[in-house]
Protein backbone atom coordinates (compact mmCIF):
# COMPACT_ATOMS: atom_id res chain seq x y z
CA UNK A 1 0.00 0.00 0.00
CA UNK A 2 1.52 3.06 -1.00
CA UNK A 3 1.92 6.36 0.99
CA UNK A 4 -1.41 8.79 0.49
CA UNK A 5 -3.13 5.55 -0.86
CA UNK A 6 -6.71 4.40 0.17
CA UNK A 7 -6.90 1.40 2.28
CA UNK A 8 -8.25 -1.63 -0.05
CA UNK A 9 -11.68 -1.30 1.63
CA UNK A 10 -11.97 2.40 1.29
CA UNK A 11 -11.46 1.72 -2.31
CA UNK A 12 -14.18 -1.05 -2.60
CA UNK A 13 -16.64 0.83 -0.49
CA UNK A 14 -16.06 3.92 -3.06
CA UNK A 15 -17.08 1.52 -5.64
CA UNK A 16 -19.81 0.67 -4.03
CA UNK A 17 -20.84 4.64 -2.77
CA UNK A 18 -20.71 4.89 -7.05
CA UNK A 19 -23.08 1.53 -7.85
CA UNK A 20 -25.78 2.86 -4.64
CA UNK A 21 -25.91 6.60 -5.91
CA UNK A 22 -25.83 5.55 -9.53
CA UNK A 23 -29.11 3.27 -8.64
CA UNK A 24 -30.23 6.50 -6.98
CA UNK A 25 -29.42 8.72 -9.89
CA UNK A 26 -30.94 6.33 -11.53
CA UNK A 27 -34.41 7.11 -10.52
CA UNK A 28 -33.80 10.89 -10.10
CA UNK A 29 -33.11 11.33 -13.76
CA UNK A 30 -36.02 9.35 -14.98
CA UNK A 31 -38.13 11.77 -13.19
CA UNK A 32 -35.97 14.49 -13.84
CA UNK A 33 -35.79 13.64 -18.12
CA UNK A 34 -39.68 12.72 -17.92
CA UNK A 35 -40.47 16.72 -16.40
CA UNK A 36 -38.19 18.33 -18.54
CA UNK A 37 -39.18 16.79 -21.83
CA UNK A 38 -42.67 17.91 -20.48
CA UNK A 39 -41.84 21.24 -18.97
CA UNK A 40 -40.63 22.62 -22.30
CA UNK A 41 -43.68 21.82 -24.53
CA UNK A 42 -44.46 25.57 -25.44
CA UNK A 43 -41.73 27.00 -24.28
CA UNK A 44 -39.80 27.33 -20.77
CA UNK A 45 -40.63 30.08 -18.07
CA UNK A 46 -39.60 31.15 -14.74
CA UNK A 47 -43.20 31.22 -13.87
CA UNK A 48 -43.86 27.39 -14.48
CA UNK A 49 -40.57 26.01 -12.88
CA UNK A 50 -40.92 27.80 -9.58
CA UNK A 51 -45.08 27.41 -9.90
CA UNK A 52 -43.82 23.68 -9.20
CA UNK A 53 -41.27 23.95 -7.29
CA UNK A 54 -42.18 26.78 -5.09
CA UNK A 55 -42.91 26.11 -1.25
CA UNK A 56 -43.19 22.26 -2.38
CA UNK A 57 -42.09 19.91 0.39
CA UNK A 58 -42.47 17.36 -2.19
CA UNK A 59 -40.26 18.70 -4.64
CA UNK A 60 -37.36 19.85 -2.66
CA UNK A 61 -36.98 16.57 -1.32
CA UNK A 62 -36.22 15.09 -4.44
CA UNK A 63 -34.22 17.50 -5.64
CA UNK A 64 -32.17 17.52 -2.30
CA UNK A 65 -31.70 13.24 -3.00
CA UNK A 66 -30.88 14.05 -6.26
CA UNK A 67 -27.91 16.96 -5.27
CA UNK A 68 -26.61 14.68 -2.77
CA UNK A 69 -26.19 11.56 -4.91
CA UNK A 70 -24.72 13.29 -7.66
CA UNK A 71 -22.37 14.79 -5.36
CA UNK A 72 -21.24 11.26 -4.48
CA UNK A 73 -21.44 9.92 -8.32
CA UNK A 74 -19.41 12.85 -9.92
CA UNK A 75 -16.20 12.88 -7.96
CA UNK A 76 -16.07 9.32 -7.65
CA UNK A 77 -16.52 9.17 -11.20
CA UNK A 78 -14.14 12.16 -12.19
CA UNK A 79 -11.28 10.39 -10.05
CA UNK A 80 -11.08 7.48 -12.07
CA UNK A 81 -11.41 9.44 -15.11
CA UNK A 82 -8.66 11.47 -13.63
CA UNK A 83 -6.34 8.91 -12.59
CA UNK A 84 -6.71 6.96 -16.08
CA UNK A 85 -6.05 9.68 -17.99
CA UNK A 86 -3.24 12.18 -16.19
CA UNK A 87 -1.93 8.86 -14.16
CA UNK A 88 -2.53 10.68 -10.71
CA UNK A 89 -2.79 9.25 -7.46
CA UNK A 90 -2.40 9.57 -3.74
CA UNK A 91 -3.60 12.27 -1.71
CA UNK A 92 -3.87 15.12 -3.73
CA UNK A 93 -5.96 13.49 -6.53
CA UNK A 94 -8.60 12.73 -3.53
CA UNK A 95 -8.54 16.08 -2.05
CA UNK A 96 -9.35 17.26 -5.35
CA UNK A 97 -12.41 15.31 -5.95
CA UNK A 98 -13.63 15.70 -2.63
CA UNK A 99 -13.90 19.53 -2.90
CA UNK A 100 -15.46 18.59 -6.34
CA UNK A 101 -17.79 16.63 -4.23
CA UNK A 102 -18.01 19.84 -2.08
CA UNK A 103 -18.72 22.43 -4.43
CA UNK A 104 -21.37 20.29 -6.43
CA UNK A 105 -23.09 19.78 -2.98
CA UNK A 106 -22.96 23.99 -2.28
CA UNK A 107 -23.74 24.79 -5.97
CA UNK A 108 -26.67 22.46 -6.37
CA UNK A 109 -28.08 22.75 -2.71
CA UNK A 110 -27.74 26.47 -3.34
CA UNK A 111 -29.95 25.93 -6.69
CA UNK A 112 -32.58 23.71 -4.91
CA UNK A 113 -33.09 26.72 -2.22
CA UNK A 114 -33.44 29.12 -4.75
CA UNK A 115 -36.31 27.37 -6.47
CA UNK A 116 -37.87 26.50 -3.31
CA UNK A 117 -38.07 29.39 -1.93
CA UNK B 1 3.59 -0.30 -26.76
CA UNK B 2 0.68 0.53 -27.54
CA UNK B 3 -2.84 -1.58 -27.03
CA UNK B 4 -3.87 -2.98 -30.19
CA UNK B 5 -5.83 -0.73 -32.38
CA UNK B 6 -8.66 -3.24 -33.09
CA UNK B 7 -9.53 -4.24 -29.39
CA UNK B 8 -11.65 -0.97 -29.89
CA UNK B 9 -14.33 -1.68 -32.51
CA UNK B 10 -16.93 -3.88 -30.71
CA UNK B 11 -19.90 -2.92 -29.05
CA UNK B 12 -18.55 -3.04 -25.50
CA UNK B 13 -16.09 -0.26 -25.94
CA UNK B 14 -18.14 2.37 -27.94
CA UNK B 15 -20.39 1.83 -24.92
CA UNK B 16 -17.51 2.54 -22.65
CA UNK B 17 -16.49 5.48 -24.70
CA UNK B 18 -20.20 7.18 -24.91
CA UNK B 19 -20.35 6.58 -21.28
CA UNK B 20 -16.91 8.14 -20.29
CA UNK B 21 -17.34 10.93 -22.29
CA UNK B 22 -20.99 11.90 -21.73
CA UNK B 23 -20.23 11.44 -17.93
CA UNK B 24 -17.07 14.05 -18.11
CA UNK B 25 -19.35 16.72 -19.81
CA UNK B 26 -22.27 16.10 -17.31
CA UNK B 27 -19.88 16.74 -14.56
CA UNK B 28 -18.91 19.91 -16.32
CA UNK B 29 -22.16 21.05 -17.01
CA UNK B 30 -23.43 20.98 -13.85
CA UNK B 31 -22.44 23.58 -12.70
CA UNK B 32 -23.40 25.65 -15.04
CA UNK B 33 -26.99 24.49 -14.49
CA UNK B 34 -26.99 24.73 -10.95
CA UNK B 35 -25.50 28.77 -11.29
CA UNK B 36 -28.33 28.98 -13.57
CA UNK B 37 -31.21 27.78 -11.43
CA UNK B 38 -29.78 29.63 -8.00
CA UNK B 39 -30.81 33.03 -10.71
CA UNK B 40 -33.62 32.98 -9.14
CA UNK B 41 -32.31 33.82 -5.61
CA UNK B 42 -32.18 37.08 -7.17
CA UNK B 43 -36.30 37.12 -8.44
CA UNK B 44 -37.95 35.22 -10.82
CA UNK B 45 -37.22 38.19 -13.53
CA UNK B 46 -34.01 37.44 -13.65
CA UNK B 47 -34.63 33.35 -14.14
CA UNK B 48 -36.75 34.44 -16.82
CA UNK B 49 -34.07 36.54 -18.45
CA UNK B 50 -32.02 33.40 -18.79
CA UNK B 51 -34.79 31.06 -19.97
CA UNK B 52 -35.22 33.50 -23.00
CA UNK B 53 -31.32 33.79 -23.68
CA UNK B 54 -31.68 29.56 -23.57
CA UNK B 55 -34.43 29.99 -26.25
CA UNK B 56 -32.10 30.57 -29.26
CA UNK B 57 -31.60 27.42 -31.67
CA UNK B 58 -27.69 26.98 -30.94
CA UNK B 59 -28.59 26.94 -27.41
CA UNK B 60 -31.61 24.74 -27.80
CA UNK B 61 -29.55 22.42 -29.85
CA UNK B 62 -26.98 22.33 -27.12
CA UNK B 63 -29.96 20.91 -24.85
CA UNK B 64 -30.93 18.71 -27.10
CA UNK B 65 -27.38 17.31 -27.08
CA UNK B 66 -27.49 17.54 -23.46
CA UNK B 67 -30.18 15.84 -22.90
CA UNK B 68 -29.24 12.57 -25.10
CA UNK B 69 -26.00 12.58 -23.05
CA UNK B 70 -28.24 12.40 -20.43
CA UNK B 71 -30.01 9.88 -21.60
CA UNK B 72 -26.62 7.63 -22.84
CA UNK B 73 -25.46 7.82 -19.29
CA UNK B 74 -28.24 6.81 -17.94
CA UNK B 75 -29.02 3.87 -20.23
CA UNK B 76 -24.95 3.00 -20.29
CA UNK B 77 -25.04 3.18 -16.36
CA UNK B 78 -28.10 0.83 -16.05
CA UNK B 79 -26.50 -1.62 -18.50
CA UNK B 80 -23.57 -1.81 -16.25
CA UNK B 81 -25.47 -2.18 -12.90
CA UNK B 82 -27.55 -5.01 -14.79
CA UNK B 83 -23.98 -6.52 -15.98
CA UNK B 84 -22.33 -6.27 -12.59
CA UNK B 85 -24.89 -7.17 -10.74
CA UNK B 86 -26.99 -9.92 -12.10
CA UNK B 87 -25.92 -13.09 -13.32
CA UNK B 88 -24.02 -12.85 -15.96
CA UNK B 89 -26.14 -13.09 -19.00
CA UNK B 90 -24.97 -14.34 -22.79
CA UNK B 91 -27.37 -11.44 -24.89
CA UNK B 92 -25.25 -8.51 -22.91
CA UNK B 93 -25.34 -6.89 -26.26
CA UNK B 94 -29.35 -7.03 -26.56
CA UNK B 95 -28.78 -4.76 -23.11
CA UNK B 96 -26.50 -2.75 -25.09
CA UNK B 97 -29.34 -2.30 -27.98
CA UNK B 98 -31.72 -1.76 -25.72
CA UNK B 99 -29.72 0.89 -24.06
CA UNK B 100 -28.73 3.11 -27.06
CA UNK B 101 -32.59 2.80 -28.67
CA UNK B 102 -34.22 4.16 -24.86
CA UNK B 103 -31.27 7.23 -25.08
CA UNK B 104 -32.03 8.17 -28.79
CA UNK B 105 -35.70 8.29 -27.92
CA UNK B 106 -35.79 10.71 -25.06
CA UNK B 107 -32.91 12.66 -26.81
CA UNK B 108 -35.69 12.65 -29.58
CA UNK B 109 -38.67 13.60 -27.85
CA UNK B 110 -36.88 16.31 -25.92
CA UNK B 111 -35.98 17.79 -29.35
CA UNK B 112 -39.52 17.56 -30.55
CA UNK B 113 -40.80 19.26 -27.86
CA UNK B 114 -38.26 21.98 -27.46
CA UNK B 115 -38.61 23.48 -31.15
CA UNK C 1 5.30 -26.84 -46.19
CA UNK C 2 2.22 -27.31 -48.48
CA UNK C 3 2.05 -27.22 -52.54
CA UNK C 4 3.09 -23.65 -53.89
CA UNK C 5 -0.06 -22.50 -55.40
CA UNK C 6 0.50 -19.00 -57.48
CA UNK C 7 3.96 -17.56 -57.38
CA UNK C 8 2.21 -15.37 -54.58
CA UNK C 9 4.85 -13.82 -52.04
CA UNK C 10 3.79 -12.15 -48.31
CA UNK C 11 4.94 -9.26 -47.61
CA UNK C 12 5.71 -9.69 -43.62
CA UNK C 13 6.80 -6.64 -41.06
CA UNK C 14 8.36 -8.39 -38.30
CA UNK C 15 9.36 -6.16 -35.48
CA UNK C 16 13.03 -5.71 -34.32
CA UNK C 17 14.15 -4.50 -31.38
CA UNK C 18 13.01 -3.85 -27.83
CA UNK C 19 10.70 -1.59 -26.93
CA UNK C 20 12.08 1.27 -29.37
CA UNK C 21 12.77 -1.06 -32.35
CA UNK C 22 11.62 -1.11 -35.83
CA UNK C 23 10.09 -2.82 -38.64
CA UNK C 24 11.78 -5.34 -40.90
CA UNK C 25 10.25 -6.18 -44.46
CA UNK C 26 10.83 -9.72 -45.34
CA UNK C 27 9.17 -11.31 -48.72
CA UNK C 28 7.66 -15.31 -47.67
CA UNK C 29 6.45 -17.19 -50.27
CA UNK C 30 2.72 -17.77 -50.17
CA UNK C 31 1.06 -21.34 -49.59
CA UNK C 32 -1.74 -22.61 -49.36
CA UNK C 33 -2.53 -23.42 -45.15
CA UNK C 34 0.09 -21.32 -44.21
CA UNK C 35 -0.38 -20.05 -40.32
CA UNK C 36 1.43 -17.09 -39.18
CA UNK C 37 3.53 -19.24 -37.30
CA UNK C 38 4.28 -21.01 -40.41
CA UNK C 39 5.97 -17.67 -41.48
CA UNK C 40 7.70 -16.00 -38.70
CA UNK C 41 9.66 -19.71 -38.98
CA UNK C 42 10.12 -19.56 -42.31
CA UNK C 43 11.95 -15.96 -41.81
CA UNK C 44 14.01 -17.66 -38.99
CA UNK C 45 15.00 -20.86 -40.30
CA UNK C 46 15.66 -19.57 -44.41
CA UNK C 47 15.93 -15.67 -44.22
CA UNK C 48 16.87 -14.40 -40.80
CA UNK C 49 18.13 -16.66 -38.55
CA UNK C 50 18.92 -13.97 -35.43
CA UNK C 51 14.79 -13.27 -35.01
CA UNK C 52 14.03 -14.45 -31.41
CA UNK C 53 10.38 -15.70 -31.15
CA UNK C 54 8.23 -18.43 -29.37
CA UNK C 55 6.65 -21.12 -29.69
CA UNK C 56 5.80 -24.85 -28.58
CA UNK C 57 3.15 -27.23 -29.03
CA UNK C 58 2.19 -25.45 -32.65
CA UNK C 59 -1.19 -26.77 -32.27
CA UNK C 60 -3.09 -24.37 -30.13
CA UNK C 61 -2.76 -25.68 -26.65
CA UNK C 62 -0.17 -24.09 -24.89
CA UNK C 63 -0.50 -20.59 -25.73
CA UNK C 64 3.08 -19.46 -26.12
CA UNK C 65 2.78 -18.46 -29.52
CA UNK C 66 0.86 -15.50 -28.86
CA UNK C 67 1.60 -12.05 -30.95
CA UNK C 68 0.19 -8.79 -32.24
CA UNK C 69 -0.65 -9.94 -35.74
CA UNK C 70 -2.21 -6.41 -38.21
CA UNK C 71 -2.82 -4.83 -34.38
CA UNK C 72 -4.68 -7.76 -32.88
CA UNK C 73 -3.00 -10.40 -30.07
CA UNK C 74 -3.60 -13.97 -31.59
CA UNK C 75 -2.30 -17.48 -31.41
CA UNK C 76 -0.17 -17.53 -34.12
CA UNK C 77 -0.63 -20.93 -35.05
CA UNK C 78 -4.06 -20.77 -35.31
CA UNK C 79 -4.01 -17.97 -37.54
CA UNK C 80 -4.37 -18.39 -41.07
CA UNK C 81 -2.91 -16.08 -43.12
CA UNK C 82 -5.43 -16.10 -45.48
CA UNK C 83 -7.94 -14.93 -42.31
CA UNK C 84 -5.51 -11.83 -41.45
CA UNK C 85 -3.42 -11.12 -44.51
CA UNK C 86 -4.14 -7.41 -45.93
CA UNK C 87 -3.50 -7.08 -49.89
CA UNK C 88 -0.45 -10.18 -49.53
CA UNK C 89 1.21 -7.89 -46.22
CA UNK C 90 1.27 -8.39 -43.05
CA UNK C 91 2.71 -6.89 -39.68
CA UNK C 92 3.64 -8.90 -36.47
CA UNK C 93 4.53 -7.35 -33.56
CA UNK C 94 5.27 -8.68 -29.48
CA UNK C 95 2.11 -8.69 -27.50
CA UNK C 96 1.36 -5.41 -26.01
CA UNK C 97 1.74 -3.99 -22.11
CA UNK C 98 4.31 -6.14 -21.23
CA UNK C 99 8.23 -5.27 -21.60
CA UNK C 100 9.98 -6.63 -25.16
CA UNK C 101 12.75 -8.89 -24.48
CA UNK C 102 14.02 -9.35 -27.77
CA UNK C 103 11.95 -9.16 -31.16
CA UNK C 104 8.73 -10.76 -30.38
CA UNK C 105 9.25 -12.52 -27.50
CA UNK C 106 7.70 -10.45 -24.26
CA UNK C 107 8.77 -11.21 -20.52
CA UNK C 108 6.00 -12.86 -19.38
CA UNK C 109 6.66 -12.41 -15.28
CA UNK C 110 5.08 -9.46 -15.18
CA UNK C 111 1.48 -11.23 -16.14
CA UNK C 112 2.76 -14.37 -13.49
CA UNK C 113 3.52 -11.94 -10.86
CA UNK C 114 0.05 -10.09 -11.04
CA UNK C 115 -1.54 -13.83 -11.21
CA UNK C 116 0.13 -14.56 -7.88
CA UNK C 117 -0.17 -11.36 -6.52
CA UNK C 118 -4.13 -11.96 -7.09
CA UNK C 119 -3.73 -15.45 -5.21
CA UNK C 120 -4.07 -17.30 -8.14
CA UNK C 121 -3.22 -20.58 -6.71
CA UNK C 122 -5.01 -22.78 -4.77
CA UNK C 123 -4.91 -23.48 -1.00
CA UNK C 124 -6.50 -26.84 0.50
CA UNK C 125 -6.90 -28.18 4.13
CA UNK C 126 -7.19 -31.71 2.95
CA UNK C 127 -4.36 -33.91 3.26
CA UNK C 128 -4.26 -37.46 1.54
CA UNK C 129 -5.65 -38.99 4.13
CA UNK C 130 -9.30 -37.56 3.86
CA UNK C 131 -12.12 -38.45 1.94
CA UNK C 132 -12.23 -36.83 -1.50
CA UNK C 133 -14.23 -33.13 -1.66
CA UNK C 134 -17.61 -33.77 -3.24
CA UNK C 135 -18.33 -31.60 -5.63
CA UNK C 136 -21.69 -31.39 -7.35
CA UNK C 137 -20.69 -30.39 -11.19
CA UNK C 138 -24.33 -28.59 -10.78
CA UNK C 139 -23.29 -26.37 -8.09
CA UNK C 140 -23.75 -22.83 -9.03
CA UNK C 141 -19.82 -22.44 -7.52
CA UNK C 142 -18.66 -25.29 -9.92
CA UNK C 143 -20.66 -23.93 -12.86
CA UNK C 144 -18.65 -20.62 -12.16
CA UNK C 145 -15.32 -22.37 -11.87
CA UNK C 146 -15.64 -24.49 -14.96
CA UNK C 147 -16.70 -21.30 -16.88
CA UNK C 148 -13.26 -19.60 -15.87
CA UNK C 149 -11.32 -22.67 -15.32
CA UNK C 150 -9.51 -23.31 -19.08
CA UNK C 151 -7.20 -19.99 -19.32
CA UNK C 152 -3.96 -21.43 -20.32
CA UNK C 153 -2.10 -18.00 -19.50
CA UNK C 154 -1.53 -16.66 -22.93
CA UNK C 155 -1.51 -13.26 -22.30
CA UNK C 156 -3.67 -12.63 -25.11
CA UNK C 157 -6.21 -11.12 -23.14
CA UNK C 158 -3.60 -9.09 -20.89
CA UNK C 159 -2.49 -7.97 -24.47
CA UNK C 160 -5.97 -6.47 -25.45
CA UNK C 161 -6.69 -4.61 -22.44
CA UNK C 162 -6.71 -0.96 -22.12
CA UNK C 163 -7.27 -0.90 -18.40
CA UNK C 164 -3.59 -2.78 -18.17
CA UNK C 165 -1.63 0.15 -20.25
CA UNK C 166 -3.83 3.11 -18.55
CA UNK C 167 -3.22 1.06 -14.86
CA UNK C 168 0.46 -0.28 -14.33
CA UNK C 169 -0.87 -1.82 -11.23
CA UNK C 170 -4.27 -3.51 -12.50
CA UNK C 171 -3.80 -7.26 -11.95
CA UNK C 172 -5.51 -7.78 -15.79
CA UNK C 173 -8.12 -10.44 -16.76
CA UNK C 174 -6.25 -12.87 -16.84
CA UNK C 175 -5.39 -13.23 -13.04
CA UNK C 176 -8.58 -11.84 -11.91
CA UNK C 177 -10.34 -14.53 -13.75
CA UNK C 178 -8.05 -17.07 -11.78
CA UNK C 179 -9.02 -15.54 -8.73
CA UNK C 180 -12.65 -15.97 -9.53
CA UNK C 181 -12.11 -19.74 -10.25
CA UNK C 182 -10.60 -20.04 -7.08
CA UNK C 183 -13.18 -17.87 -5.30
CA UNK C 184 -15.78 -20.61 -6.40
CA UNK C 185 -13.47 -24.02 -5.15
CA UNK C 186 -15.66 -24.84 -2.46
CA UNK C 187 -12.37 -26.87 -0.85
CA UNK C 188 -10.20 -23.51 -0.72
CA UNK C 189 -9.11 -21.87 2.40
CA UNK C 190 -8.12 -18.36 1.32
CA UNK C 191 -11.33 -16.39 0.05
CA UNK C 192 -10.49 -13.47 2.25
CA UNK C 193 -7.11 -12.87 1.64
CA UNK C 194 -7.86 -13.42 -2.29
CA UNK C 195 -10.27 -11.05 -1.94
CA UNK C 196 -8.39 -8.50 0.00
CA UNK C 197 -5.71 -9.27 -2.76
CA UNK C 198 -8.27 -8.61 -5.84
CA UNK C 199 -10.74 -5.94 -4.78
CA UNK C 200 -9.74 -1.97 -5.11
CA UNK C 201 -8.25 0.27 -7.57
CA UNK C 202 -5.99 -2.09 -8.42
CA UNK C 203 -8.08 -4.95 -8.91
CA UNK C 204 -11.19 -6.00 -10.22
CA UNK C 205 -12.99 -2.58 -9.49
CA UNK C 206 -10.88 -1.00 -12.13
CA UNK C 207 -12.07 -2.87 -15.21
CA UNK C 208 -14.60 -0.97 -17.32
CA UNK C 209 -16.21 -3.64 -18.72
CA UNK C 210 -14.19 -3.07 -22.65
CA UNK C 211 -15.06 -6.62 -22.56
CA UNK C 212 -11.83 -6.53 -25.18
CA UNK C 213 -10.21 -9.20 -23.12
CA UNK C 214 -13.95 -11.46 -23.76
CA UNK C 215 -13.25 -10.40 -27.62
CA UNK C 216 -10.04 -11.92 -28.01
CA UNK C 217 -9.67 -14.80 -25.32
CA UNK C 218 -9.03 -17.45 -27.78
CA UNK C 219 -10.89 -19.93 -25.64
CA UNK C 220 -13.51 -18.26 -25.22
CA UNK C 221 -13.79 -17.52 -21.90
CA UNK C 222 -15.30 -14.15 -20.51
CA UNK C 223 -12.53 -12.56 -17.64
CA UNK C 224 -15.38 -9.72 -17.52
CA UNK C 225 -18.13 -12.14 -16.46
CA UNK C 226 -15.61 -13.50 -13.79
CA UNK C 227 -14.43 -10.02 -12.59
CA UNK C 228 -18.03 -8.99 -12.20
CA UNK C 229 -18.70 -11.86 -9.99
CA UNK C 230 -15.42 -10.80 -7.47
CA UNK C 231 -16.96 -7.14 -7.87
CA UNK C 232 -20.16 -8.63 -6.22
CA UNK C 233 -18.37 -10.81 -3.81
CA UNK C 234 -15.41 -7.75 -3.08
CA UNK C 235 -18.26 -5.52 -2.33
CA UNK C 236 -20.42 -7.86 0.21
CA UNK C 237 -16.79 -8.83 1.81
CA UNK C 238 -16.37 -5.09 2.27
CA UNK C 239 -19.71 -4.32 3.65
CA UNK C 240 -19.54 -7.35 6.43
CA UNK C 241 -15.94 -5.91 6.82
CA UNK C 242 -14.44 -9.66 5.98
CA UNK C 243 -12.10 -7.75 4.22
CA UNK C 244 -8.52 -7.32 5.15
CA UNK C 245 -6.20 -4.18 5.39
CA UNK C 246 -4.88 -4.49 2.19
Amino acid sequence: MGDGELSVRSQVLLWAAQRISAAVLAVCVVVHLATLIYAVRNGLTAAEILGRTRGNAGWFTFYAVFVLAVSVHAPIGLRTVISETLAWRGRGLEWTVFAIGIALAFLGFRAVWAVFL
Amino acid sequence: MKSDSRARSHPAYWAFVVHRASGVFLALFLPLHFWALGQALQGAARLDAFLRWTEQPLVKAGETLLVLLLAAHLAGGLRLLALEFLSWRDWQKGLLAAAAGASLAAGLLFALNVY
Amino acid sequence: MGDVSAQHSLKVSVWRGKESGHLQTFEVPRLESQTVLDVVSHIQRSLDPTLSYRFACRVGMCGSCAMNVNGRARWTCRTHVSEVAVRDALEVRPLSNLPVIKDLVTDMAPFFDKWARARGRFRGAQTRRDDFAKVSPESPERRFADAAIECIGCGVCYSSCDVVAWNKDYLGPAALNRAWALVNDVRDTERRARLTAVAGDAGCHACHTHMSCTERCPKHISPTASIAGLKRAAMAAALKGELDDG
